[in-house]
């Protein structure tokens, strides 16, 4: 099985240990990686910003990146779903569309894909998980809390094999942080305000760290609680689900 | 009491919002304690999900075939003997409105439960022609009192609270200063409330259910104050969105259900009161109103927001909503459905409302007709940059990112890590203009980036 690994360019320029600890867990659970270098962006920025039609370029420079292997794997749920929704090609449509059936956001590969059911972590904190939008009412993550359907969540399957880790309970369990994209300086004062809130409920709650399997949702709670001077962090899934002490 | 005056858009109102951060929470916190009763209504009976998936398809064949249920709608109004008008535009509404009271010689009217009239802009309209209109809801009526436009369809007056109507009441209603409890204040405005019913001789209602088979129409209230205008009246007018129609009377069982449960979680409204004909000696009028629905009809992405059975819950649920307040969305239909409705009526002043969400899609999964709505607000995004709505500054901005974006090899120059983003994203872009450093910071560029260090060492 040949994984491409994908890094969305945020990732690749502020957390490079969160793309460390994905393709660690990926190598671990025994699968081939491959990283192709000259990757860049999935066009997610343009096309929330309502310019889709810019991001041909991006999508033929993904398609040529990732069109040979068997899957493809990124530790950001928005930018999955945003290929999974949107990866088109005036060019290369039959390569857009099989890659488009092949995308995985990481946690669904190793829930459903690898079917992991134990994992050697440790990770000996209180946490909060931070469902980002795209990952759960997009991907379907979690159950989503408006909808009368049973529960269940692939994150928390896999935190739950993470050794000494202690979950907080949250008041309000799918909030959105308010990032949002663009969203996030052209709104800025509604998007600050929401980011806050969503903080304050982990914090509140006693986490020590946010946990998400969205690195922009986490950028940008980091973001006020760095400027607020607060203790409690924001660490990517992948790098609690690879910790050992 | 209108939204025109206003020239700045969701962004600039909604920091103005914020500023009060008290305000705010109490704000979203009210919101937010009604989609938990929705939650708790809807999850109370386990064939909910069926439900939306009944009402949706419902609607769809509504939508599909909208042109041959209205006919059948009228041709059972008339034969009820209700008078049936149809309105293109909001000003012809409003003259059909006037002209009824005209021919009758009223010069005053109460009204109950509509936001087309909101949207109409009716109360202007017959007061510049001296004829004088009174809200009888009692959440409306705060607005009225307050010269403002309601900024929620089902909760008017959410925005505010119980000190200020207090202070509205005490200014308008002469009570005693400083009164803040809820119940008193109640009992406070039904007094007048009361009295304007009884000199009224016609009463206007919305409607929530047409019926095309029986040519009746339900409205749906918890204050039954539609009832008592329409039962005092002499005249009985209903103003109705051509989108109001369902095919058969046995569909009122799926859609009442679905209403009252989303949008305040009851069971159903306390009142559910169903016309169908006039009177002995009454008049009754039905005005079915087009304001720009046949054009959303043409729109194949965008016809879906016409299933809309106004409940709220889009909003309750909308956290932008929630910490925004509906005012900011300056329309008559705030949030996410009045963000997708709006650009229909007019894409240049609207063109603000689609990017006033973060796409979460909350909004999409509680709505009981199950509008794709987060999916629309990103279908209009792309709309409204098409038409040339969006500024020259964000065209040229998303130019170049779009071009630095493409290939790696416009990368290999960028120097430390995080700084070619931080120079070519705009929403990160570190300059001391940029919002986002306001109240918040970016990361430290780490030593080197995941390509670096894959590079350097070949991922091992
Ligand atoms: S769009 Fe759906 S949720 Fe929003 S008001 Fe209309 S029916 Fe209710």
């Amino acid at each position: 099985m040949n994984v491409g690994l994908f890094i969305p360019c945020y990732v690749n320029q502020f957390y490079p240990n969160a793309a460390r600890a994905t393709l660690e867990l990926l190598r671990k659970s025994g699968v081939n990686v491959g990283y192709p270098t000259r990757q860049i962006c999935c066009g997610q920025p343009m096309a929330n910003s309502g310019f889709e039609h810019l991001a041909q370029d991006c999508n033929n420079t993904f398609i040529d990146n990732f069109a040979e292997f068997d899957y493809i794997v990124g530790p950001s749920a928005s930018c999955i779903l945003h290929l999974k929704d949107h990866l088109h090609s005036d060019t290369q449509e039959a390569k857009a569309t099989e890659i488009r059936g092949k995308l995985y956001e990481l946690v669904e590969f190793l829930t459903d894909g690898l079917k992991i059911e134990s994992l050697n972590a440790t990770f000996p904190h209180k946490e909060g998980l931070h469902h980002s939008c795209h990952g759960l009412r997009g991907l379907h993550l979690a159950q989503m809390s408006e909808l009368n359907a049973p529960p269940f969540s692939k994150p928390e399957k896999l935190l739950g094999m993470v050794k000494d880790l202690e979950q907080v309970r949250l008041g309000r369990c799918d909030e959105c942080c308010g990032f949002g994209g663009v969203f996030s300086v052209s709104e800025e004062a509604v998007s600050v305000k929401m980011g806050k809130d969503r903080v304050r409920d982990h914090t509140r709650s006693g986490a020590e760290y946010i946990t998400s399997s969205d690195l922009s949702c986490l950028m940008h709670m980091e973001g006020i609680l760095h400027r607020n001077k607060s203790n409690v962090k924001v660490i990517h899934i992948s790098e609690i689900l690879n910790a050992s002490i | 009491m209108s939204y025109q005056t206003t020239t700045k858009d969701h962004a600039a109102l909604a920091e103005a919002f914020i500023k009060d951060e008290e305000r705010v929470d109490w704000h979203d916190g009210a919101l937010w304690y009604i989609r938990e009763k929705r939650d708790i209504a809807s999850k109370g009976i386990p064939e909910w999900e069926e439900l939306r998936e009944a009402a949706s398809q419902i609607k769809s064949n509504v939508i599909s075939n909208l042109h041959d249920y209205l006919l059948q709608f009228e041709a059972n109004l008339k034969k009820n003997g209700i008078v049936v008008h149809w309105a293109d535009t909001p000003q012809e509404h409003n003259e059909i409105v006037y002209a009824i009271l005209k021919a009758k010689e009223i010069n005053q009217m109460v009204k109950s439960k509509s936001m087309l009239t909101e949207e109409c802009g009716l109360n202007e309209y017959l007061e510049e022609r001296g004829i004088g209109v009174i809200n009888s809801d009692l959440g409306e009526y705060i607005q009225q009192i307050d010269n403002e436009p309601p900024s929620h369809i089902v909760l008017p007056c959410i925005h505010k609270r119980k000190e200020e109507i207090g202070e509205l009441f005490h200014e308008h209603l002469g009570t005693e200063k400083g009164l803040s409890d809820p119940t008193k204040l109640t009992r406070v405005a039904r007094k007048p409330l009361r009295n304007v019913f009884m000199p009224r001789r016609a009463a206007l209602t919305g409607v929530n259910f047409a019926v095309a088979e029986t040519g009746e129409y339900v409205v749906c209230t918890n204050e039954g104050n539609a009832d008592m205008g329409a039962h005092l009246s002499e005249v009985q007018i209903a103003s109705m969105g051509l989108e109001k129609i369902i095919p058969q009377k046995k569909h009122l069982g799926i859609f009442l259900r679905l209403l009252a449960r989303s949008a305040t979680g009851q069971p159903i409204t306390i009142y559910s009161s169903h016309f169908k004909k006039p009177r002995e000696g009454q008049e009754m009028h039905l005005i079915l109103v087009n304001a720009g629905r046949t054009r959303q009809l043409g729109r194949p992405d965008f016809q879906n927001s016409l299933k809309c059975i106004k409940c709220g819950a889009c909003m309750n649920t909308c956290p932008v909503y929630r910490k925004s307040g509906g005012l900011s969305y300056h329309n008559t239909i705030s949030g996410p459905i009045g963000a997708i409705l709006a650009p229909n009526l007019d894409m240049k002043r609207h063109a603000d409302l689609p990017f006033a969400s973060t796409l979460c899609g909350s909004c999409s999964n509680v709505c009981p007709v199950k509008i794709n709505i987060h999916d629309q607000l990103y279908k209009w995004r792309q709309e409204i940059v098409k038409e040339g709505h969006a500024s020259s500054t964000k065209v040229f901005g998303m130019k170049a990112m779009a071009w630095t974006l493409s290939s790696s090899d416009k990368l290999d120059k960028a120097g430390r890590a995080g700084r070619w983003f931080m120079q070519n994203v705009p929403f990160v872009v570190n300059n001391k203009l940029n919002p986002w450093y306001k109240q918040r910071d970016m990361p430290e560029g780490p030593k080197e980036t995941f390509t670096e260090w894959y590079l350097r060492t070949n991922g091992d």
